[in-house]
């Protein structure tokens, strides 16, 4: 029975890191210029986890195979240096496990975080309100004209609180409910929450950023590819977090500046 | 009390019961000779605002249902010849009976847009809130609590059944979709006959019962205004409205 219960651990757990070796349920091709030491981490990360677990499972498996039957007269040896010994040795194997990929993925994550974006990024921004994105474009003066919250309205559609009749640098901003991008840009992401904490997340540009109420966050990335993306909220946020949504597409130049002139011509 | 004749007291109850039950149900029968109309358009001076388009790209149904028309906003909507749609009549001064009304309108989500833009109703009226569309809708009024009407919030999936709902106090109610921000809309509860303008402006208030009033024009942007009628027993009384572009 021991020897069976030995066997099945290790068909689990060799069956449970075919997946992950196969990246069956691996992230979506990365479009964007960052994404690469993101997904080396990812993978080294899931490498070192699985083969710790690999290990701790196969052991436990010939300990099971190998001690499940009393046997008359011998003595279970002890670990040298007791269960403090054994506790000193994990702790200090673990943690230099963890972190080592601590170390190394604050690189990896500093590399694009900390950086700062160029000066000629584009900036763009967004605001996360239950249960929808809303973006901004400066318009041809380059400026975005202040907030106003108190005249955030829904029923006009003024989903920032901008005053169009009094801010010269409002005037001019476009206001749309899809994020377009031309490609081999590099955007700069001006960020922001209307009520509380949602997240904007877009898993083929490696961009996973949570909105903080009462922060102006920013984050900056390229996208290198041609395509329609998902933006979705990962923090829930209520009743419609479902629902939360937008999408962002990149668009080449060309399509970018006729998209802007119709979103212009809708404000 | 004759305790010798039980049954001649309980024939005398009934009698008593059943003239209580029909006065009940005649009762307000009588009360509604109310056949008088009130009659008119509402119109708008000046040029009509600009209104934004609307744009649906959060939701691929939305745009999809909207891929033959250009969705815009419909806080003022311009009819021919001025004519403004949408625009809420009802009596504010003068009633003296209350009014029955036993219609069930319906307040639909259509192509992610409310229709009607305004639902004008009676206070305690039923009301249906219907989706005809393939995505999901939230419903979330927003009255004042102080006027006694309760704010609620209901999710309304595809082909889900309709949800009915009345108000306690005469209100405007802006009505929005959470989940479809520019989705918004209101509930006019006023108290007696009402009526809501069509697409160029003319308005008829029906079943108003003789007596001098006041009529109230209600508009989302351009506020209310007022007029006094009077109307004859099953007659016809008139009042047109102007509203002033700002």
């Amino acid at each position: 029975m021991a020897k069976i219960f030995a066997v099945t651990i290790i068909v689990i757990a060799i069956l449970s890191a075919i997946p992950i070796v196969r990246h069956t349920w691996w992230l979506p091709p990365d479009v964007s210029t960052h994404g690469q030491p993101i997904d080396e981490q990812m993978s080294e990360t899931m490498a070192e986890a699985g083969l710790s677990f690999l290990a701790a499972q196969i052991l436990l498996a010939i300990f099971i195979w190998k001690y499940s039957k009393p046997r008359p007269g011998e003595k279970i040896k002890n670990f040298p240096g007791g269960a403090m010994g054994l506790v000193i040795a994990a702790f200090l194997l673990v943690g230099t496990e963890v972190l080592a990929l601590g170390a190394f993925g604050a690189k990896a994550w500093a590399s694009i975080y900390l950086t700062p974006p160029s000066p000629d990024a584009m900036p763009i921004q967004v605001q996360a309100g239950q249960f929808a994105f809303y973006f901004r474009y400066p318009g041809p003066d380059g400026k975005f004209g202040p907030l106003h919250p108190d005249l955030i309205s829904e029923a006009n559609e003024n989903f920032f609180g901008l005053d169009t009749t009094h801010d010269a640098a409002s005037k001019d901003d476009i206001v749309t409910a899809e994020m377009a991008i031309p490609v081999n840009r590099e955007i700069h992401l001006l960020m922001h929450s209307k009520d509380l904490g949602h997240s904007f997340y877009v898993p083929e540009l490696r961009v996973h950023q949570d909105f903080v109420p009462g922060l102006d966050l920013s984050i900056h990335f390229t996208a290198n590819k041609i395509g329609k993306y998902e933006i979705v909220c990962t923090q829930l946020c209520g009743l419609g977090h479902y629902n939360m949504k937008a999408y962002l597409e990149v668009m080449s130049q060309e399509d970018f500046d006729s998209w802007l002139k119709r979103q212009a011509a809708l404000q | 009390m004759n305790a010798h004749h039980p049954q001649k007291f309980a024939a005398a109850m009934l009698v008593a019961i059943l003239i209580c039950i029909g006065a009940v149900l005649v009762g307000p029968k009588v009360n509604a000779a109310a056949d008088g109309t009130i009659t008119g358009s509402v119109k708008l001076n000046g040029t009509a605002p600009h209104m934004k388009g609307i744009d649906m790209s959060k939701d691929p149904y939305c745009v999809k249902a909207n891929a033959n028309n250009a969705p815009k906003l419909e806080n003022v909507v311009v009819g021919s010849g001025g004519g403004l749609e949408n625009v809420v009549l009802y009596i504010s001064e003068g009633l003296t009976s209350p009014t029955e009304s036993t219609a069930v309108q319906v307040f639909n989500q259509k192509n992610c847009m409310y229709s009607p833009h305004v639902l004008a109703m009676d206070v305690g009226e039923t009301f249906k809130v219907e989706t005809s569309d393939n995505t999901a809708h939230n419903i979330h009024p927003n009255p004042n609590p102080m006027t006694g009407n309760i704010p609620w919030n209901q999710s309304q999936p595809p082909g889900a059944p309709p949800v009915e709902k009345s108000w306690k106090a005469p209100e405007f109610i802006e009505v929005k979709c959470n989940i479809h921000p520019w989705m918004h809309g209101w509930f006019a509860v006023v108290k007696g006959p009402y009526a809501t303008t069509d697409a160029d402006g003319n308005y008829t208030i029906k079943d108003v019962p003789a007596g001098n009033y006041t009529v109230t024009a209600w508009q989302e942007v351009y506020g209310k205004q007022t007029q006094k009628v009077t109307v004859a027993a099953g007659g016809s009384a008139k009042a047109d409205f102007t509203f002033q572009a700002k």
